[in-house]
């Protein structure tokens, strides 16, 4: 067993906020997200939060530090678009190995830094592999419902480059994550397993599909138990669901998962549902107050928080989740019989 | 493995636990012991399900996604997806059904079987499922090699996947062999693919028992131990199979069947089958099954008695003899008046339908009450039970044969008592256009309005348009239905519909026929009428549509959501994001099928020259009928001899199929089809690339001739070519000699005259039943010709000996296509094959404006004999190809146009 698993039967581990939401206090401008490198880029880029790793570095190491000082085991690099069909939108498919490779190792040095520091509460880095921007199992056209925007093999293709700019930059996990079109997540999964073997490493894998609406499905019309048994053939440390719902209108799915895997499960809920202004305004308090049922109901392994959610509410969730044990994972349990 | 197994059975309980197969579509199917045997829907396989094979083949997507959806419907909880078929691109349409299936979550909830021989296809397939699938299938019959590339990419894709009892040396056979193979394909699985033991299936070959060979009888007790022993040795794993193969001597006797069915399943379910295909209506209950029937079929199931089989056999005589002869169940005579009528209607029973209808009338005060009372209380109970799928097609024109007999009754009491007049539902006029001679569809949809209590004025076939539009005056009627199998009858249709327009009319206009279609009928006829345009796929539909169309308080709401359907239909259409690329024609050529002339085997037929066989017996056709197309067109659907079986239009299938007989049997009797036929086979060789010159004598006298044929122009992928006939025979450059023929049968003398013999009776039903076995005879006389000619006249395959059944898969060498459909759609070289063969002067078969042969039962075609020669379809073409077809031809561009239309891409 790794470290990591080891750790996970332990505790329930903590995944870090939402990057974008740091980011916003910035207020960087298009000057700021171009930096001298690429002032004469042909296309607006500001938005491109993923190139501020090479243009802003210290920002984003400095969001890193804060959610690892507010109680963290886990941050995500900030690659949420880190594919060439992601970054096409900026003209950008050139950069996208330099983007992770970047992003990771910036994660990775100040997961090391404060290891070092403090040896009895290591620091890992997850690499965000989010679900890019189009769907393999959807139509984009209504009126055409036989149409696809997208086939398997260009986001296999995709996914494998930037999962191995990823893996060469440090990361300890690669998560596959906000996953809306299952089929998207298995073109993730098999380009991992394949690179995987390629590479002879065994790192481990965490899933997080989001339930979009009140219906209890993905957006490609998956129950949270069909969504779980679609991604299962890879060995995952955990599955779980983030963003779209708040930590109260998850906890239904989060059963269902909890229930049926003998992996691990995860949860980074958004914090609340968006207001009147779209805006995401339940406080740490609150928030943690809602994933105490997740805990009382011995629901997860890993709590994190996604849109809206801060250092503070990163906090907050650590503090109540020290209180508790994590749920069983059946997965490690045959891992440590069979060692 | 065992260490992990002990592990888990101590931390749960002291049951040994056993790990499910979990399969999802968007919802989860989850597959414990305690589980009911999982049946898998298998009606979207193009080799078990003809239907959904034709709408593939025509690209009816929506129709196709009917099955599924229907499926689903039924209780399936998987359904097999299968695509393997010699005229079908396999990968692309099991790419475009699968993603059209993800669109409709009604079926995409179930878990979806990816079926292929192909490996390709089966990993297309696997590319575009979000859900967890399963693969059928793999096995060790290419080697390990293979084996395992196939299992480790099944596994990264995240299906499960059912392994056949199959490997090197051949198929499974018997208990050794069937456990052999499993145990090596499941190690092989777990311990070198890491395979999840859970997620593999083994298929153990079902093969029919009681056959009368030694080495079948233990076929049946084999699978079951195998099956019992694969569940004891081989943890997690699940053992499925397609049952009806165990019963398959036993054809014809259901009954016996039934019982052999439940007494495997019985056996096979308690040694661990958990899922396969089994067709519920074949199926008896267990316990039901008398004693001494299931004592025969156990002994031969479980190969108890060496005379087990000599012993069923025996006793099977008795159980079919004893279904046959059972007693006419004359109970409902007791029954009230009313209940008596109604029986009658609902079974199409005739024999006591005057005196019941005597006894209405003396009862009631007017005679015409009897019609507005009794009959139409009976048929509003047929057309209830025909609206809800409880009646097919050929009871309800049975149906409508009792009820024409009651009323033809009554009408001479009616007439006499003036103050009566019938109230109908409406006035509905039926016409086959202009040019076309196809009339079974629109007649069993005439007579299935009729039973609604429409009137209908039917024209008949080949009806001009100016005696639609002056008859639909004259008789003031409240809808048109047009119907055409003919792709020149789509021009008419327009032609008709611009006509009503110009006219004012403002009634519903009804489309139906095999060559129509929603695309068509939405883009080219709905925009020509502003009033409501409705394309009626089958003969079960149009009482709905009719009824909705007429309607007084709906029709307003209904003709506009129909109209705005098919408005948004066409913008769809023109906005379809499938863009296909063409090669110009001279490209296309340069791509041509190539045969190698030096070495391909060029045979000179024994007979060069024009045959004609007057009087042909039509005994010898018996053999040759393809009896799926006849149910077809009774809208029973399904595969013969399998649909006599069928568990929802078995019954219906056998009872049609006992009547077609007994007609059938006149036929032959009483000598009342003409059957006729003539061919040529000649000199022939290609020139210009498209064209084929064939030389003949005609009064000692050489002559050439020129048959044009067109070429594919879609841009094929992976070094395809694009086929025109003229590539099967050899270029005059190569200075070789070769051959082509040609031909025309008809057995259609005599249905005309037959169908108005029982149409005076008010017998549609064997009206119907004339035309549709003429057709038969037509398409069995065209195969029995072409083996004839393959093995004598031109003598190219005189060893040839194929079953009837390998003639319909077209297993023989050399092909017959007919002007008119996939590979030669252009009607027009039926002309030049007539001048060539003089088919008018000397059988009598005509062509009519439109080009249908006259009479409607005939069957016309060219013969190519090369071996490589294969059928395709010609796809659409471009403006440039027209351009030169009519340049070839010595004909107008606008001519060209009209005819090839139908092809001519957007």
């Amino acid at each position: 067993m790794s470290k990591l698993e080891e750790l996970l039967a332990e505790k329930i581990l903590i995944l870090d906020g939402a990057m974008g939401t740091m980011l916003q206090e910035y207020k960087f401008t298009e000057e700021d997200f171009r930096g001298d490198r690429f002032k004469d880029w042909p296309v607006s880029v500001q938005g491109n939060n993923d190139l501020l790793s090479i243009t802003q570095p210290e920002a984003i190491a400095a969001v890193h530090k804060k959610y690892f000082e507010a109680g963290a085991d886990i941050v995500e690099t900030n690659t949420f678009s880190g594919t060439t069909i992601a970054m096409a939108d900026y003209k950008m498919e050139e950069l996208v190995d330099e983007l992770n490779y970047e992003s990771a190792k910036i994660a990775k040095q100040v997961a090391i830094e404060l290891t070092e520091a403090n040896p009895k509460k290591p620091k890992f880095v997850a690499g965000a592999m989010g679900p890019t921007n189009k769907t393999a199992s959807m139509s984009p056209d209504v009126n055409d419902p036989g149409f696809r925007a997208i086939s398997f093999d260009e986001l296999r293709i995709a996914y494998k480059q930037q999962a191995r700019a990823l893996i060469r930059g440090g990361v300890d996990i690669l998560l596959v994550e906000t996953v809306f079109d299952t089929l998207n997540a298995k073109a993730a999964l098999f380009a991992i397993d394949e690179l995987k073997e390629e590479l002879d490493l065994d790192i481990p894998v965490m899933v997080s599909g989001t339930i979009t609406d009140a219906s209890g499905r993905t957006l490609s019309g998956q129950t949270a138990e069909a969504f779980l048994i679609s991604v299962s053939h890879i060995p995952l440390m955990s599955i779980g669901f983030n963003c779209a719902l708040g930590a109260k209108q998850l906890t239904p799915h989060l059963e269902v998962l909890s229930y049926k895997t003998q992996y691990g499960v995860s949860a980074y809920p958004n914090a609340g549902l968006p207001n009147a202004f779209g805006e995401y305004d339940e406080s740490p308090s609150e928030m943690a107050k809602q994933t105490r049922e997740y805990l009382d109901k011995s629901l997860v392994n890993i709590l994190g928080g996604c849109c809206g959610t801060t250092p503070d509410h990163i906090k907050a969730i650590a503090d109540i989740a020290k209180e508790y044990k994590p749920r069983p994972i059946k997965s490690l349990q045959h891992k440590k019989a069979s060692a | 493995m065992e260490e992990l197994d002990s592990n888990l059975a101590n931390n749960t309980s002291a049951k040994k636990e056993y790990r499910p197969l979990q399969l999802s579509g968007l919802e989860p199917l989850i597959i414990t012991p305690d589980s009911n045997f999982v049946n898998v829907g298998e009606r979207t396989n193009v080799a078990g399900s003809r239907k959904f094979l034709r709408l593939v083949k025509e690209e009816k997507f929506d129709e196709a996604l009917d099955i599924a959806r229907d499926q689903v419907d039924g209780g399936a909880q998987i359904i097999d997806i299968n695509m393997d078929d010699g005229l079908i691109d396999g990968k692309e349409a099991m790419v475009r059904f699968l993603n059209l299936i993800v669109a409709e979550p009604d079926i995409a909830r179930v878990p979806i079987m990816i079926d292929s021989s192909k490996w390709e296809i089966i990993e297309a397939g696997l590319q575009v499922v979000q859900g967890k699938c399963v693969v059928n299938s793999i096995s060790l019959k290419e080697g390990e090699e293979q084996f395992i590339d196939h299992a480790k990419k099944i596994k990264r894709y995240g299906a499960a996947v059912i392994v056949m009892a199959f490997d090197e040396v051949g198929q499974a056979d018997n208990y050794e062999r069937r456990i052999e193979i499993a145990k090596r394909s499941y190690d092989i699985l777990v311990d070198e693919v890491k395979f999840a033991p859970e997620d593999i299936i083994f298929d153990l070959n079902i093969f029919p028992v009681g056959t009368g060979m030694d080495e079948h009888r233990k076929n049946a007790i084999d699978f079951i131990e195998a099956t019992r022993w694969v569940k004891e040795n081989l943890p997690h794993c699940s053992v499925s199979g397609g049952v009806s193969n165990v019963s398959f001597s036993f054809r014809g006797n259901n009954p016996v069947r039934e019982a052999m069915h439940s007494v495997f399943l019985y056996h096979a379910i308690k040694a661990g089958m958990n899922m396969g295909i089994v067709n519920p209506a074949l199926l008896e209950v267990y316990d039901e099954i008398p004693k001494d029937l299931l004592e025969h079929v156990e002994d031969v199931i479980l190969d108890r008695r060496d005379d087990a089989t000599e012993r069923l056999l025996d006793f099977a005589e008795t159980v079919k003899g004893s279904a046959k002869t059972s007693k006419v169940d004359l109970s409902w005579r007791e029954e009230s008046l009313q209940s008596r009528i109604t029986h009658a209607l609902v079974k199409g029973i005739d024999a006591y339908v005057i005196e019941d209808v005597e006894e209405a009338r003396l009862a009631s005060e007017k005679p015409i009450e009897v019609i507005e009372g009794h009959l139409m209380t009976g048929m509003n109970v047929v057309g209830d039970l025909f609206g809800s799928g409880k009646m097919f097609l050929p009871q309800v024109v049975k149906s409508a044969r009792v009820m024409k007999k009651a009323v033809a009754y009554l009408l001479p009491y009616i007439e006499e008592d003036k103050s009566g007049k019938r109230e109908t539902a409406g006035k509905v006029l039926m016409a086959t256009v202009k040019g076309d001679v196809h009339d079974i569809g629109k007649n069993i949809v005439s007579v299935v309005l009729g039973c609604n209590n429409y009137e209908i004025v039917d024209l008949g076939v080949m009806v001009p348009p100016e005696k639609i539009i002056e008859t639909a005056k004259a008789e003031n009627v409240d809808a048109i239905g047009l119907s055409g199998l003919i792709t020149p009858s789509l021009d008419e249709m327009v032609f008709l519909a611009k006509e009503m327009q110009r006219q004012e009319f403002s009634v519903p206009l009804l489309i139906g026929g095999a060559t129509t279609s929603k695309a068509h009928t939405a883009v080219k006829i709905d925009p020509q009428y502003m009033h409501a345009v409705a394309h009626v796929n089958d003969a079960s539909r149009a009482v709905t549509v009719v009824g909705d169309l007429l309607n007084k308080r709906t029709r307003k709401t209904y003709i506009e959501n129909l109209k705005s359907e098919y408005e948004v239909f066409r913008n769809n259409f023109g906005k379809r994001s499938k863009v296909k690329s063409f090669l110009s024609i001279e490209e296309a050529r340069e791509n041509n099928f190539k045969i190698d002339w030096k070495t391909s085997n060029i045979s000179k037929p024994n007979k060069l020259g024009i045959q004609v066989l007057e009087d042909f017996e039509l005994d010898k056709l018996l053999d040759y009928i393809d009896w799926s197309p006849f149910f077809r067109s009774w809208d029973l659907h399904g595969r013969y001899p399998k649909i006599l079986e069928d568990e929802v239009v078995g019954e219906q299938a056998r009872s049609l199929f006992a009547d077609a007989q007994v007609l059938l049997k006149r036929i032959l009797d009483e000598k009342l089809l003409k059957a006729k036929a003539i061919f040529g086979l000649f000199e022939a060789n290609t020139i210009n690339s498209d064209d084929i010159e064939v030389k003949f004598d005609e009064n000692s006298e050489e002559k050439t001739i020129i048959f044009r044929t067109l070429r594919q122009q879609l841009k094929k992928h992976g070094g395809k070519p694009n086929f025109a006939l003229s590539d099967f025979i050899a270029p005059k450059e190569t200075e070789i000699q070769d051959y082509m023929g040609c031909f025309c049968v008809t057995t259609g003398f005599g249905t005309q005259e037959l169908a108005a013999e029982f149409e005076k009776n008010l017998d549609d039903y064997n009206s119907i039943m004339i035309k549709a076995l003429a057709d038969r005879f037509a398409e069995a006389f065209a195969e029995y010709l072409h083996e004839k000619i393959r093995k004598e006249d031109w003598g190219y395959a005189s060893e040839e000996s194929l079953s009837n059944e390998e003639l319909i898969k077209e297993s023989y060498k050399g092909i017959r296509p007919a002007p008119g459909y996939p590979a030669c759609p252009d009607h027009l070289e039926k002309l030049t094959i007539w001048e060539l063969l003089k088919v008018e002067e000397r059988i009598g078969v005509k062509l009519t404006e439109s080009l249908a042969m006259w009479p409607a039962a005939s069957v016309s075609g060219y013969y190519f004999a090369n071996p490589e020669a294969k059928y395709f379809g010609l796809g659409k073409i471009k403006e440039d190809q027209v351009k030169d077809f009519a340049e070839r031809k010595g004909i107008e561009y606008k001519k060209a146009e009209k005819w090839l239309n139908p092809n001519i891409a957007d």
